[in-house]
């Protein structure tokens, strides 16, 4: 397939990450299955892309429960876009009451009825729920580019229901431009969420990878673009999410968020399969050691 | 190489014990949190971060020192004693970077060699026990001393792994400078306490300090607030040069700075 990147090389060896402890699990519920096609979607979903089906709510049942044993401190419901799951609410429910829930979403199904749904579960849990809305900067030229025309404005519909009901989401905007991640570009994304209703705005910024669609958008990695030959101390270890999580599909475990293309990433059946080092080969590795960046809130 | 203490040590069986968690240098309200507990409590034990945020680093340590109050040590000491660059605090966002920045300079700028050496020396965790149950004082988490433990993250399956996996009944932690605590069975759990430096984002100029008893053969966790001359506080810091934002924060007793690492809960009971 075209959008997948560069086999992996040969040669010298490559560092592992030790699973320190398998704090953060991840649940791709909605598969690759989005009602977007964004350019830069690392893996890229679509509304026709069933490399990875949405998941049923036994199978997140399975996972939730094998989490709670193995003392999981936090979830990600994620996709595609997770509220075209059907079960999505009770997946929710199920995952709120064992630990806090952040489900990563582009917002255009958030109707007002919605909202005021997820804002009945975020205030019967003991745990935080958080929206985290994808927002590729601050004006429709720069979102619309990478989202789909008439995208911004959809989005910030449903950023405006969720903010009526009573819920802050966390905007994500992946760094499509190079300024946004900067200063500058920080500061006036912050403002731009205050005038649209977000009094205690609230902003990640995620670094590009070069992945799935984005290889067409922009480039695929460079081979110097590689961990190969590297040694990483237990800090550097640390600071790597892998190290802390896992990532459930329909297919089973994978290591992370960013690899679920990748069948040396898929880890076994269940967590406990996969509770062991991960040898870190693949090139998206590289941008997680070189920006230090993790896809947790 | 680090040059930091790696041990732990036994302190025995109290019936009851004070706990201060992060001073970030507000020396005045450690002198009436040591008032309001005299008689209280068997012990008191300061859990690490004595600098950071406010004014004269030295007068806290001076008094920790003198009246020679257990402790540990927090990020804050970790990074002082190895002489690191920046305050390991664990944010993840650059605007509460750069705060922290401002502030590890500045103690790092004003703590004396001496008392720099004497963090060094301290232990990572304390083990001690109150009414029968193991405690194990830490200042992030057992496992990390910048791993922030809040409420509404901190679940019960984890807890169960963490007390299991640390073989004691109860972790006690400071670092995220909201005081909480969530039982997991009679006498098992996560006990933070809060901070000792910094209002608590609640609106008003008080801090807490934390009392674990023994109440006939079951623990007991209570938070004590402690009202101080704030404004005296304020205006230190202000002829320190302290950021106009640390200031506010103590007079309001609202957090204008590490707000992007709260979860959805914490940052919606904050003004900011």
């Amino acid at each position: 397939m075209e959008t997948t990147a560069k086999p992996i090389q040969e040669g010298r060896s490559y560092p592992f990450s030790p699973l320190f402890a398998l704090d953060t699990l991840w649940l791709q519920v909605a598969g690759t299955l989005c009602n977007l096609r964004c350019t830069h979607c690392f893996i890229s979903c679509s509304p026709v892309n069933h490399s990875h089906e949405m998941m049923s709510l036994e199978e997140v049942k399975r996972y939730l429960d094998e989490a709670r044993q193995l003392g999981v401190k936090e979830y990600y419901l994620t996709g595609g876009e997770p509220f075209m799951n059907k079960d999505l609410f009770a997946m929710l429910e199920l995952a709120l009451k064992q630990g806090p829930v952040s489900i990563l979403t582009n917002a255009l199904l958030i109707t007002p009825e919605t909202a005021a749904r997820l804002k009945d579960l975020a205030d019967v849990s003991d745990y935080s729920l958080e929206l985290r809305v994808s927002l590729d900067g601050y004006d429709a030229a720069t979102h619309d580019a990478v989202r789909g025309p008439g995208t911004f404005d959809r989005t910030l519909k449903g950023v405006g229901n969720l903010a009526v009901a009573g819920l802050n989401p966390v905007i994500t905007a992946a760094e499509v431009k190079d300024e946004l991640g900067a200063r500058k570009g920080r500061i006036e994304f912050l403002a731009f969420l205050k005038s649209i209703g977000l009094d205690k705005p609230r902003l990640k910024i995620l670094p590009i990878l070069r992945l799935g669609s984005e290889i067409r958008r922009s480039r695929a990695y460079e081979s110097w673009e590689s961990l190969r030959g590297q040694e990483l101390t237990e800090e550097e270890q640390l600071a790597l999410q892998c190290s802390s999580c896992r990532m459930a599909t329909s297919k089973g475990v994978y290591v992370c968020p960013l690899l679920i293309d990748s069948p040396e990433a898929r880890m076994g059946e269940t967590l406990r399969d996969s509770l062991r080092p991960f040898e870190l080969k693949h090139q998206a590795c590289w941008t997680c050691r070189a920006t230090g960046f993790s896809c947790r809130t | 190489m680090s040059n930091l203490n790696p041990g732990t040590i036994e302190a025995g069986a109290f019936k009851s014990v004070a706990l201060i968690g992060g001073i970030y240098s507000n020396y005045l309200a450690l002198e009436k949190a040591l008032e309001l507990i005299e008689g209280q409590a068997d012990t008191v034990v300061a859990l690490g971060d004595f600098g950071a945020f406010g004014p004269h680093p030295d007068r806290t340590l001076e008094i920790l020192r003198e009246r020679k109050i257990p402790a540990i040590r927090g990020n804050y000491e970790e990074a002082l004693a190895d002489g690191a660059d920046d305050c390991r605090c664990g944010y993840t966002d650059p605007r509460d970077n750069e705060f922290a920045q401002l502030s590890y300079d500045y103690t790092r700028a004003k703590t004396s060699r001496q008392h720099v050496a004497w963090m060094a020396q301290l232990p990572a965790h304390i083990r001690l026990s109150v009414a029968g149950r193991r405690v194990l004082l830490s200042h992030g988490s057992p496992r990390r001393v910048n791993e922030f433990l809040w409420k509404s993250a901190t679940p019960e399956p984890f807890i169960r792994k963490m007390l299991d996996d640390y073989e004691t009944d109860v972790v006690v932690c400071t670092h995220t400078g909201l005081h909480w605590s969530r039982l997991v069975a009679p006498g098992r759990g996560v006990v933070n306490a809060g901070a000792l430096g910094r209002p608590a984002n609640d609106g008003t100029p008080r801090v807490w300090v934390t009392l674990i008893k023994d109440k006939n053969g079951e623990l007991d966790v209570r938070y004590l607030p402690v009202h101080y001359d704030f404004e005296r506080l304020a205006k230190e810091m202000e002829s320190e040069k302290l950021p106009p934002e640390f200031i506010q924060t103590v007079r309001t007793g609202w957090w204008t700075t590490c707000l992007e690492i709260l979860p959805a809960k914490e940052r919606a009971a904050g003004k900011l």
